[in-house]
């Protein structure tokens, strides 16, 4: 079954709601995600890879899947981060520690029960401002790790970064992500 | 004896590679003895959980529409892609 137009413009017509919000939910840019919605539409009707064998849907959110890593792996390789940052003992995490690194300086602090806590709408609030204030490509790298259904040596071979760069990545996220959460939740 | 950075790193990596026996023991004795690093544990188990109820509910809310102009402007590029292909 050969794409044409007219299927595409339906696509976008019915569908293009639903990539828009998948590609948002990961992106968290509403012109990335617009951009990422086009890409897909249109490597749909020039692939021509339509089979009908999965619902037009699913086989559109397979695109947009690798669209949206193609956006962040250009986001990785434009935007590097400062030199420093790239690497596991620059100072800034070492606020994290106290005493040699032996201890926390900030000691993580109990968030209660996980099934309350997400019932919370403060909380998914404040975790999502707390992404917005990440870097961009670790906020992207973070939620793509944390949503992807692939494993974490895939997500680098398409990003094509190494393992380790994303260790490294993904725990300042982790540590960003929680020092900022405790801040503001918490009111500490 | 691990430091608590390095155990924080070690809890970090858990969750995007298997760790070698001998870290899952240096890392299991230090949250024996430490509570800290093992509440840092309980909450990066749930910002995992949080992240992804939080992809959930954005996918599935209705309020959130692809914005006209954006529509607009994409029909215009599968029509201008149509028109350089054929």
């Amino acid at each position: 079954m050969e794409p044409t137009t007219k299927s595409c413009h339906e696509w976008l017509t019915e569908h293009g709601d639903y990539l828009y919000r998948f590609a948002l939910a990961r992106l968290r840019d509403p012109h990335l995600a617009e951009d990422a919605v086009q890409e897909t539409l249109l490597a749909a009707m020039q692939g021509g890879g339509y089979s009908g064998k999965s619902a037009p849907r699913t086989w559109l959110t397979g695109i947009l899947k690798h669209k949206i890593i193609d956006l962040i792996r250009r986001q990785v390789r434009e935007q590097p981060l400062e030199h420093e940052e790239d690497l596991p003992d620059e100072p800034g995490m070492d606020e994290f520690f106290a005493d040699d690194n032996r201890h926390w300086s900030d000691k993580p602090q109990s968030w209660g029960a996980p099934e309350s806590v997400l019932e919370q709408k403060q909380f998914l609030v404040i975790l999502q401002q707390c992404i917005d204030r990440l870097p961009k490509k670790l906020a992207n790298l973070f939620l793509l790790r944390e949503v992807h259904e692939s494993g974490n040596e895939e997500i680098c071979k398409e990003l094509k970064i190494s393992s380790t760069n994303a260790w490294v990545m993904l725990y300042r996220a982790r540590m960003g992500l929680r020092k900022c959460i405790e801040l503001n939740w918490l009111g500490k | 004896m691990l430091s608590c950075k390095e155990s924080s790193q070690l809890i970090s990596q858990s969750l995007d590679r298997a760790l070698s026996i001998r870290e899952r023991l240096a890392l299991r004795l230090h949250l024996l003895m430490c509570d800290v690093c093992s509440r840092f544990v309980k909450q990066m188990n749930l910002l995992r959980l949080a992240i992804r109820r939080m992809t959930q509910q954005t996918e599935q809310d209705e309020n959130l529409v692809l914005p006209p102009e954006a529509k607009k402007r994409i029909a215009d590029k599968i029509d201008s892609q149509h028109d350089q292909s054929h």
